[in-house]
C-alpha cells in the first residue's frame, strides 16, 4: 500500500495538480474569509472562523472530485489498472494507497489555513477571544469530510473510464450526502431528523461546536469506510 | 513445470472465450502463443497472472494455483500486458524504482537492479526521460524492463513486438533471447517469422480451442500442402494441368504462370517436367514452394470449430 501511496502522492507533488488544488483552494477561501465583504471576518466584526468552515465544504466539493477524477479513470484507459493489479498488491492495497495520497493532499492544502487562527487570534480584542475548542472541533470536522469527500471521488473514478463524467459524479455525490439529506428531511415529517442525520451536514455543524461526539466519529469513519469498500468491490468486480 | 494450464475454461456471458485449454511450458523454455484476434491469447495471458480468474480450470505456476495463491504467484510473473501500458508521466528511472519497490525489492538491491535493467534492456540514453517522451521500441523495453524487475521465473509477454518498426522488433526479439536463458517464457504474437526465430515451441489457440501444440520442425512437416509454380513459354490448357496425376487443383496466376496443389506428399515436378516434354512445350519455370508457417496458422485456424 505504501508504494502505491508513494506514487500517487509523487505524481501529485510532480504535475500541477498539486499545486493548482492548493493554490485554487486557498485562494478561493482566502477571499472567501478575509475580502468579499459579505463573507469577510473583518466586516463582521467577531472573532470566528465560520466562514473557513462553512465555504470550505463547498470549496471541497469542487476540488476533492478534481484531486481523485484521474486515480482510476485514467489508470483504466491506459491500461496500467492492470499493470498495477498483475502486481503483488491486494486490491485493497491500491484503494488504500490513492485514498491515502488523495486526503493528504487535501490535508496538506488545509494546513495553511491555520495562519487564520493565528491571524485571528491575534485580531481577537482582548488577544485571545477565539473559542479555540469550536475551532478545533470545526478542524477535525473538515478533516473527516475530506475524508467522505476523497473516498466519495475514489469512488466515482472507479465506476468510469471518463474523467469528466467521474469528475461530476463525485461532486455530484459529495453535494447531496453533504447537504442533501437536510434538504430532503424536511419532507419527511415525523423521520425528519432520521433523514437528517444520514447527511454529512448534520454531523458536520455538531462537531463545529466543539462537542467531539463519537456518535458523530463513528459516523464519518464509517461512512468512508462503506464508500471504500464499494470502491474496492467496484475495482475487484472484474473477478466476477 | 513452470506454467501448467489444465482445462481451463472462461466464459464471458454465453460466449466461450475460451474453452477447455491445457498445456505445460517447461523452465528454459520460450513457448510461442498464436492465434487470430479474438482467439483466446489476452484472456488465458490476463488468468495466468491472475488480473481475471478462470470459469473453471486451473493455472499452476511454479505449482501454485493463481486462485488460490494469487500473491505469490504474481511475485514469480513477469508481466507485459497488451499494449504495454505505462505511466507516461513518470521518469523511466522513477518507473522502474516504483515497480521494484511493488515486488518488493529493498533499497540496496534497487540500487543494483535498476540500473542493470536499464542496461540489459538498452537504455541507457533514455534514463532519465520522461516516458511519455519515449518512441514506442523505447517503451516496450521500459515495459520489458519492469516485467523483469524482480527477476521472475516466469515471463509472460502479450504481444511484444506489435507496432515497432523491423530493428525495433529485431532487437526486443534479440532481448527476449537473451534473457530467456533461465527463464520460462511465453508471449504471443501474430508474427510467424518470430515464432521461427525464437520458440522452441508453439501453442496454437484458434475460437477458444488448442488446436496445436508442438515444435515448430513439428508443425512443418505436419503440412502435407504442395505447391509447385510452373511457367511455360505460352499458354497451355488448365484442364490438362489438372488431369496430371497428384494435382489436386490449378490456380491461373498470370498467362503461362499457374500454380499447382497437391494435398499428397508427392513431389509433382518430374510429372509436369515429362508433361511439357510430351507435348514439346518449353518450360522456363518450375519451382517447388517452401510452405512456410504462416500457410500452417492459416491451415489451422482457417475452419471455424462448431460450438
Amino acid at each position: 500500500m505504501i508504494q502505491v501511496f508513494a506514487k500517487e502522492f509523487n505524481s501529485f507533488l510532480n504535475s500541477l495538480v498539486a499545486y493548482i488544488v492548493m493554490g485554487a483552494f486557498l485562494t478561493g477561501i482566502g477571499l472567501l474569509t478575509w475580502v468579499f465583504p459579505e463573507t469577510s471576518v473583518l466586516e463582521y466584526g467577531f472573532a470566528d472562523l465560520d466562514t473557513l468552515f462553512s465555504m470550505g465544504p463547498y470549496v471541497f466539493i469542487f476540488l476533492i472530485p478534481a484531486i481523485t477524477m484521474k486515480s482510476f479513470a485514467e489508470e483504466r484507459k491506459m491500461g496500467t489498472l492492470e499493470l498495477l493489479l498483475t502486481k503483488p498488491l491486494t486490491d485493497w492495497d491500491v484503494v488504500m494507497g490513492k485514498f491515502w495520497a488523495a486526503f493528504m493532499l487535501v490535508l496538506l492544502s488545509l494546513v495553511p489555513t491555520l495562519i487564520y487562527y493565528y491571524s485571528l487570534y491575534q485580531l481577537g480584542n482582548p488577544v485571545g477571544n477565539l473559542d479555540s475548542a469550536g475551532v478545533a472541533g470545526s478542524y477535525i470536522g473538515l478533516i473527516l469530510l475530506a475524508m467522505i469527500f476523497s473516498a466519495m471521488g475514489l469512488l466515482a473514478s472507479a465506476l468510469t473510464a471518463n474523467q469528466i463524467v467521474s469528475f461530476i459524479l463525485a461532486a455530484f455525490l459529495c453535494f447531496f450526502l453533504y447537504t442533501g439529506f437536510d434538504s430532503l428531511s424536511t419532507f419527511a415529517g415525523n423521520q425528519g431528523l432520521l433523514v437528517k442525520q444520514v447527511g454529512i451536514l448534520y454531523h458536520y455543524e455538531s462537531l463545529s461546536k466543539g462537542l467531539i461526539d463519537s456518535r458523530d466519529l463513528v459516523y464519518f469513519l464509517s461512512v468512508t469506510g462503506l464508500i471504500l469498500l464499494a470502491t474496492k468491490i467496484t475495482i475487484s468486480s472484474r473477478q466476477w | 513445470m513452470s506454467l501448467h494450464v489444465t482445462h481451463l475454461t472462461k466464459l464471458y456471458g454465453h460466449q466461450k472465450a475460451v474453452n477447455h485449454i491445457s498445456f505445460y511450458v517447461e523452465k528454459g523454455e520460450i513457448v510461442g502463443f498464436l492465434g487470430p484476434n479474438g482467439a483466446g491469447k489476452s484472456t488465458t495471458m490476463k488468468i495466468a497472472t491472475g488480473y481475471i480468474p478462470p470459469t473453471s480450470g486451473t493455472v499452476l505456476v511454479k505449482g501454485l494455483d493463481v486462485t488460490t495463491h494469487s500473491l505469490a504467484v504474481r511475485k514469480r510473473v513477469g508481466y507485459l500486458p497488451e499494449h504495454n501500458p505505462l505511466y507516461l508521466d513518470m521518469f523511466v528511472h522513477e518507473y522502474l524504482n516504483f515497480v521494484g519497490r511493488v515486488f518488493g525489492l529493498s533499497h540496496q538491491q534497487l540500487k543494483t537492479r535498476v540500473p542493470e535493467m536499464i542496461a540489459l534492456c538498452g537504455l541507457t540514453r533514455e534514463q532519465n526521460k520522461k516516458i511519455e517522451t519515449l518512441s514506442k521500441g523505447y517503451r516496450q523495453r521500459v515495459g520489458l524492463a519492469q516485467a523483469l524487475i524482480h527477476n521472475p521465473e516466469v515471463l509472460i509477454l502479450d504481444e511484444p513486438t506489435t507496432g515497432l518498426d523491423p530493428n525495433q522488433i529485431l532487437e526486443i526479439r534479440k532481448l527476449i533471447k537473451e534473457i530467456s536463458v533461465d527463464k520460462t517464457v511465453i508471449f504471443s504474437t501474430h508474427i510467424m517469422q518470430e515464432v521461427q526465430a525464437l520458440c522452441h515451441r508453439v501453442i496454437v489457440i484458434n475460437q477458444g480451442e488448442l488446436v496445436a501444440d508442438d515444435t515448430v520442425a513439428n508443425l512443418m512437416k505436419r503440412q502435407q500442402l504442395i505447391r509447385v509454380v510452373v511457367e511455360f513459354e505460352g499458354e497451355v490448357n488448365e484442364q490438362e494441368l489438372a488431369a496430371l496425376p497428384g494435382v489436386e487443383s490449378v490456380e491461373f496466376i498470370r498467362k503461362g504462370v499457374y500454380r499447382l496443389l497437391s494435398q499428397a506428399a508427392t513431389d509433382l515436378r518430374p510429372a509436369v517436367f515429362r508433361f511439357a516434354a510430351d507435348r514439346q512445350l518449353s518450360l522456363v519455370g518450375l519451382k517447388q514452394e517452401e510452405h512456410t508457417l504462416e500457410d500452417i496458422f492459416r491451415s489451422l485456424t482457417a475452419t471455424p470449430i462448431a460450438e
